[in-house]
C-alpha cells in the first residue's frame, strides 16, 4: 500500500511534463486523456514528442497550440470524422513548420509499448513483409529467427518520459480500473518513467478491492491520481458518457482553417482556467445529451474463506 | 505455420455461389425463396447503398470478419441482417462478437462494446485472434489498390512531401499479413484508385512479400476481391493479378476495363452484379445508417 497520490491536474502536469519530453497520451478512441492534454496546452509546453496510436483531435489541438515537434503514431486521421487538418498542413505543406513523424501499424506501435514495458531490446511481429513502411521508418528492422523460420520484422521499445491515461476510476493510491476498450494504456503506463492517471471518480480502496480483475494499472505503476469528471470529452468513458460525435464533426472545419483552430485554442483552452471551466463553457444541456443509460455488468463473486 | 494455406482459389470461388441473390429476378425461380421475388432497388452502382449491399453478400458463409471504418461498418451490419446472421464481427479495438444496438460511428464506438461477446486487450486481438490465424476476412477501405493487390492508405505522391497525406496503416498492414483473405471497397474506379503500381505500399500482396527473400512469409492470401463503383475485381490465386469478374448493371465491360491503370483482364465468365433488393436499401437507410453518416 502506498499513500495518497491525489493531486490537481495543474500540479501533475507541472511536475511531470517538461519541455522536450516524450509523452504518451493513450486511449484508443475511448478514454482519450483530453483534459490532461488541454492542461499541457494551458501550461504552454514546447517541443514534445507525442506518442499516440491514433493521434485523434487531441494531437491536432496540441499541434495547433505549438506544443509538439514530433509525432509517433499508427494512424493519422480521426476515424469516421475525417482528416486532422493541422497534421495534414504540417506534413503536406510544412505549414507553419514541418512535423517529424515516426509511423507504425497499430500492432507495431502496440508492440513498441510492450517491449518498453518489458524492457526487451525489440519485439517481433508478422507484419510488414513486402510493405514500404520499413523503408519509410528505418526503426522497423528485421532479424533472422534463431529457430530457423526466416527473417521477421521487429520494432524497438518505446519508453515515454511520462504516460498519461484517463480511466473510469482509481483509488487514492493509484490502483486504476478501466473497462470497455482498454487500448494501449497498460503497456504504455508500464513503459513510462512517470504515469499520470486522470479518472472520472476517485473511489475508496474497498471499491477497487471488491473487483481486482478490473484493475489494469496497479498503484505501484502510478505517480499521480487526479479526479477529472468528464476528462475524456469529446471522446467518451464507457458507462459514464458517450462520444461527442457532433464535436468531432465540428472540428473538421475548424482544423481546416488554421486561424479558426488558433481561435478555438484561445477560447476553449487558454480562455478556461481548468477542465471544470471548460465543461461549464460547454453547457449543461450539451452534457446531458451525452449521458448514457445504465447497463450494469451484473456482478461476480470472488468468494472468501468461511470463518 | 504454412504460407500456402488457406487456398486463395477456394476462397475466391466460394464467394460466387455464396452470393445470396440471383443475377436477375427472372432466373430459375424454382426454390420458392421469397428473396427471388423480392422487388429490386434502382439505386445507382456508385451509391453507398449499392456498394454496401454487394459487400454484404461477399460476407455470406464467412465466419469471422475483421471490419474497418466506413463502408465495411454498413456492410457487416447489413450482412448480419440478411445473408448471414452468424457472421462474427471483430474490431481492432478489441471487440469480439459485437452485437451493436445502434450503428457504430467508427471502430471504437461504445455501442460495439455494450453487449459484445468479448472485450479483449489489443494484444490479444492483434496477437492471438489476428496473428494466430482466426480471422477469415479482413474488410478494408483504401485509396489505391494496384494490379497485384497491394494497398496504399499512406500517401499520394512523394513520400516526404506528399500531395495528400492519407491516414496510414492503422491495423491494415497487420490485417493483410494474417487474415485469410482481404475484401476491399473502393469509392472510385479510375487509374488513380486502380494504378498499375501503388505510390506507396502500406499493405503488401503475397506477390510483393515473396520478393523479400529470406523472410517468414505471411499466412494471408491478400486481396482476393475489390468492389468498385463499376464492378467487382478478383484475383484468381495467391500470386495472380486482379481480373474483372463482374460489372454492375448499366456498366459495360469496356467502361470497367478502360478506366484502370493497367490492361485489366476480363474473366470468361464475367457476370452482371445482381441489384440490391429494395429491402436491402430500406434496411440501410431506415434501420442501419439512420443518421446518414456513411450514406450521403
Amino acid at each position: 500500500m502506498s499513500g495518497s497520490k491525489v493531486t490537481t491536474l495543474r500540479e501533475a502536469v507541472t511536475e511531470h511534463v517538461r519541455d522536450g519530453m516524450t509523452v504518451a497520451l493513450e486511449g484508443f478512441g475511448h478514454l482519450i486523456p483530453f483534459a490532461a492534454g488541454h492542461e499541457i496546452i494551458r501550461q504552454r509546453r514546447r517541443d514534445l514528442t507525442v506518442c499516440r496510436m491514433t493521434p485523434d483531435i487531441l494531437t491536432d489541438q496540441l499541434l495547433v497550440a505549438g506544443c509538439v515537434s514530433r509525432l509517433v503514431a499508427s494512424f493519422f486521421a480521426s476515424g469516421s470524422a475525417g482528416s486532422l487538418y493541422e497534421i495534414r498542413r504540417r506534413v503536406e505543406h510544412h505549414d507553419p513548420a514541418p512535423l517529424e513523424t515516426e509511423e507504425y501499424s497499430h500492432y507495431g506501435m502496440y508492440c513498441r509499448y510492450e517491449a518498453g514495458a518489458k524492457r526487451l531490446p525489440f519485439q517481433p511481429l508478422l507484419s510488414y513483409v513486402g510493405s514500404d513502411l520499413p523503408e519509410l521508418n528505418p526503426r522497423i528492422r528485421a532479424v533472422e529467427s534463431p529457430y530457423g523460420e526466416g527473417k521477421v520484422y521487429v520494432v524497438p521499445p518505446l519508453n515515454p518520459d511520462v504516460t498519461v491515461v484517463h480511466a473510469q476510476r482509481a483509488d487514492a493510491s493509484g490502483n486504476t480500473q478501466l473497462w470497455g476498450i482498454t487500448g494501449a494504456q497498460a503497456p504504455a503506463a508500464y513503459a513510462a518513467s512517470a504515469v499520470i492517471v486522470t479518472v472520472e471518480e476517485v473511489v475508496a480502496p474497498e471499491v477497487v478491492r471488491a473487483d481486482p480483475n478490473r484493475t489494469l494499472i496497479p498503484a505501484h505503476a502510478v505517480d499521480a491520481v487526479v479526479e477529472v469528471p468528464g476528462g475524456a470529452h469529446p471522446s467518451y468513458a464507457q458507462g459514464c458518457y458517450d462520444r461527442d460525435s457532433a464535436f468531432y464533426r465540428e472540428w473538421t472545419p475548424i482544423s481546416r482553417d488554421r486561424e479558426a483552430a488558433l481561435a478555438w485554442i484561445d477560447e476553449w483552452i487558454h480562455g478556461t482556467a481548468d477542465h471544470a471551466a471548460y465543461l461549464a463553457e460547454l453547457g449543461q444541456a450539451r452534457w446531458e445529451g451525452l449521458r448514457v443509460a445504465p447497463a450494469p455488468s451484473g456482478s461476480v463473486s470472488y468468494g472468501r474463506r468461511k470463518e | 505455420m504454412t504460407a500456402d494455406s488457406p487456398s486463395p482459389d477456394g476462397a475466391a470461388s466460394t464467394a460466387e455461389p455464396s452470393t445470396a441473390e440471383p443475377s436477375t429476378g427472372d432466373a430459375t425461380a424454382t426454390d420458392g425463396a421469397t428473396d427471388r421475388a423480392a422487388p429490386l432497388s434502382d439505386v445507382p452502382p456508385h451509391s453507398a447503398e449499392f456498394l454496401a449491399t454487394v459487400a454484404a453478400r461477399e460476407l455470406a458463409g464467412r465466419r469471422r470478419v475483421f471490419a474497418g471504418v466506413g463502408l465495411p461498418t454498413l456492410a457487416v451490419d447489413l450482412a448480419r441482417r440478411t445473408v448471414d446472421p452468424g457472421v462474427e464481427l471483430v474490431y481492432e479495438s478489441g471487440v469480439v462478437g459485437a452485437h451493436p444496438e445502434a450503428m457504430a460511428e467508427g471502430i471504437a464506438d461504445s455501442v460495439l462494446v455494450s453487449g459484445a461477446e468479448a472485450m479483449l486487450s489489443m494484444d490479444a486481438l492483434f496477437g492471438y485472434v489476428l496473428q494466430g490465424g482466426h480471422v477469415d476476412v479482413g474488410f478494408l477501405g483504401a485509396a489505391q489498390v494496384d494490379r497485384i493487390g497491394n494497398i496504399n492508405t499512406s500517401v499520394i505522391g512523394d513520400w516526404q512531401r506528399p500531395e495528400v497525406r492519407l491516414p496510414g496503416s492503422g491495423g491494415a498492414s497487420d490485417i493483410i499479413a494474417s487474415a485469410r483473405e482481404i475484401v476491399v471497397v473502393l469509392r472510385r474506379h479510375d487509374p488513380h484508385a486502380l494504378p498499375a503500381e501503388v505510390d506507396f505500399c502500406t499493405s503488401p500482396s503475397p506477390a510483393r512479400a515473396r520478393r523479400r527473400e529470406g523472410f517468414h512469409q505471411p499466412a494471408g492470401a491478400g486481396v482476393t476481391t475489390v468492389i468498385t463503383p463499376l464492378g467487382i475485381l478478383r484475383r484468381p490465386d495467391r500470386y495472380g493479378e486482379l481480373e474483372l469478374a463482374a460489372v454492375h448493371p448499366g456498366v459495360t465491360v469496356a467502361e470497367a476495363t478502360g478506366d484502370v491503370g493497367w490492361d485489366l483482364r476480363v474473366r470468361a465468365d464475367v457476370a452482371e452484379t445482381p441489384r440490391p433488393r429494395a429491402e436491402d436499401v430500406r434496411l440501410l437507410r431506415e434501420e442501419i445508417d439512420t443518421v446518414r453518416l456513411y450514406l450521403r
